[in-house]
């Protein structure tokens, strides 16, 4: 060590570059690309998501069939292949999109309500001090409480019936989806709120023009979970008291022929609920990012 | 060269009062707990076709002044007039080119991203706006990328779109606040040229902030040199004789020693005097 630290071995040891000769060149012409090379067939399936998660679902399915066959009871664990045809039975003669189409109904109503309070109350919430202490208030207080909680009130207060269920629905969207916009709203770039009032934008027309579509990834994150929460909540207040209302949606269609014990309906009604859940999951969801968010770049 | 031959637009009369005049302006903004002062008392004028420059280093309000120009913030003592009118709020009469690369909305195409303030601020119909894009998209080299979305485009590009943005609403005066500063050297020198040639052929009137002498002496025809902490004006010098070409040379290098001292020389006597 110390023979290295004295002065003449470092001067020594010390690399130094040697000068090279410059040089001076034609740009070398572009070299010709090759077509891009093809994967091996198996490698190239098993990139698409959609064919991987089937091969998934398939697993599962053959599960179930196999704990079925095992378990040899039918009223407690139907096979998959008799809910299967339980539920293409009652798809055919028109009972379960009869009832499908009741709970949308509901549903629909509820959500695009849930919806338009949202974007009131945050709108109010980015334009006052008042209107933000009210949001955060709000949602701290309310968005811990289950849906299903306020369904007995709901009831007293709106009867049995549609009127209800929309109450419940809107408590279920607005809390998630509100905070989300908000938490949205806030994290537009100062640059781009600069930008869009430099516009001479003001008002709604700055809200709806600016402020909305760059807060727009967080707008369908709260979309799609209230949306996961109106489901939910839905079906739940169904099972509680569809049996009262005159036609009741899916939920109503479960519990019904679980007391007559139809299981293997039983089982039809949830793969329903599950297979609708996926649907607006899957691709209207996603078609909408895809054509929006993602298009920008704004999520990857 | 400057000014006079320009091409003759509707006032061929000289200007007889300058468009902007910033006087005596104080700013303050909030920060946490306490009121930071940004400038304090500063005035300057900009004429019709002015490459009027800012010049100081970090902390000396000029990003803050742009912005009140701008109309972002009011100011706390002072006034500025735009054609003589006080300045109220924020409007496309002043527009502003930022640094970051996101003051584009992302979810517009470069043709929507300069068409849409065209249509917005209500002046022109649809195919007016359209066309008036087209115009200055074509002006600032990106025809070919019209369609694109600027998540697509590189830095430099998006600093174009802003830029034929800012012309395309036609404003009184074009603010640009260090809009070249997040971009690398070579791209930084290409779109000072860029901006220059614009310049000669549209004789809009610039007001340009910077914190590097060689870009303020290259881009303006007059500098306004701030002192920090907080920001007071120190000096106006005139830098119509310099361009791109006049980079290396010793009458250059010397004005940009002259900027380097005002801006700093006095900090650091007053600095050695205290130690003292």
């Amino acid at each position: 060590m110390s023979d290295i630290l004295s002065p003449g071995l470092e001067t020594m040891t010390r690399a130094i570059p040697p000068v090279r000769p410059e040089y001076e060149r034609p740009l070398e012409p572009l070299a010709e690309t090759k077509g891009e090379e093809l994967l091996p067939i198996y490698q190239r399936l098993w990139q698409y998501a959609w064919l991987r998660k089937s091969l998934i679902l398939i697993c599962l399915a053959l599960l179930w069939e196999i704990a079925a066959k095992l378990q040899g009871n039918e009223l407690l664990l139907p096979s998959f292949t008799a809910s299967m045809k339980a539920l293409v039975e009652d798809i055919s003669n028109g009972i379960i999109p009869s009832r499908a189409v009741s709970s949308l109904e509901v549903l629909i109503k509820g959500y695009a309500a849930g919806v338009v309070l949202a974007f009131v109350l945050t709108s109010l919430a980015v334009s006052t001090q008042v209107g933000r202490d009210l949001l955060s208030t709000l949602t701290s207080m309310l968005n811990p409480l289950p849906p299903i909680a306020l369904l007995p009130l709901a009831l007293l207060w709106f009867g049995l019936g549609q009127g209800s269920l929309v109450f419940v629905l809107i408590h279920s969207v607005l809390w998630p989806l509100a905070l989300n916009m908000y938490t949205g709203f806030t994290g537009v770039p100062e640059t781009l709120r600069m930008a869009g009032r430099n516009y001479g934008l003001r008002g709604l027309r700055y809200v709806l023009l600016i402020l909305v579509p760059a807060a727009l990834p967080s707008i369908i994150a709260g979309l799609k979970i209230g949306w996961a929460f109106a489901w939910r909540t839905l079906i739940a207040a169904e099972l509680v008291f569809g049996a009262s209302s005159g036609k009741g949606g899916l939920g109503w269609y479960i519990f019904q022929n679980r007391n007559e014990l139809y299981t293997d309906r039983v089982f039809a009604g949830l793969i329903m609920v599950i297979l609708f859940g996926l649907l607006v999951e899957n691709v209207l969801f996603r078609q909408l990012e895809q054509r929006t968010v993602t298009k920008w770049g704004m999520t990857r | 060269m400057d000014g006079m031959s320009a091409p003759v637009r509707e006032n061929a009369v000289p200007p007889s009062r300058p468009l902007l005049s910033v006087e005596g302006v104080t700013l303050e903004y909030k920060a946490p707990g306490r009121v930071v002062r940004a400038t304090q008392n500063v005035s300057f004028d900009v004429w019709e076709a002015d490459r009027f420059i800012l010049l100081g280093a970090s902390g000396c309000g000029k990003s803050t002044l742009l912005k009140a120009v701008g109309g972002f913030i009011a100011p706390r003592e002072g006034r500025i007039l735009l054609d003589g009118r006080p300045v109220h709020g924020p409007g496309p009469d002043r527009v502003v080119v930022f640094q970051e690369f996101d003051q584009l909305p992302p979810w517009k195409t470069v043709r929507e991203n300069v068409a849409f303030p065209v249509r917005a601020s209500g002046r022109l119909s649809r195919k007016e706006a359209a066309e008036r894009a087209e115009h200055y998209i074509e002006k600032v080299g990106l025809s070919r990328f019209a369609e694109a979305y600027p998540n697509t485009l590189s830095g430099g590009m998006k600093q174009r779109v802003a830029i034929a943005r800012a012309l395309a609403m036609e404003p009184r005066v074009l603010l640009m606040d260090e809009p070249f500063a997040a971009l690398d050297a070579l791209t930084r020198r290409k779109m000072q040229e860029e901006l220059l040639a614009l310049w000669e052929e549209v004789r809009f009137t610039l007001l340009f902030v910077t914190h590097s002498i060689e870009e303020a002496l290259v881009v303006g025809n007059r500098i306004a040199l701030l002192s920090p902490h907080p920001g007071r004006m120190r000096a106006e010098i005139n830098s119509h004789e310099w361009d791109l070409k006049s980079g290396g040379s010793p009458q250059f290098q010397a004005a940009a020693s002259r900027i380097h001292r005002l801006l700093f020389e006095e900090a650091g006597a007053a600095d050695g005097a205290s130690h003292e």
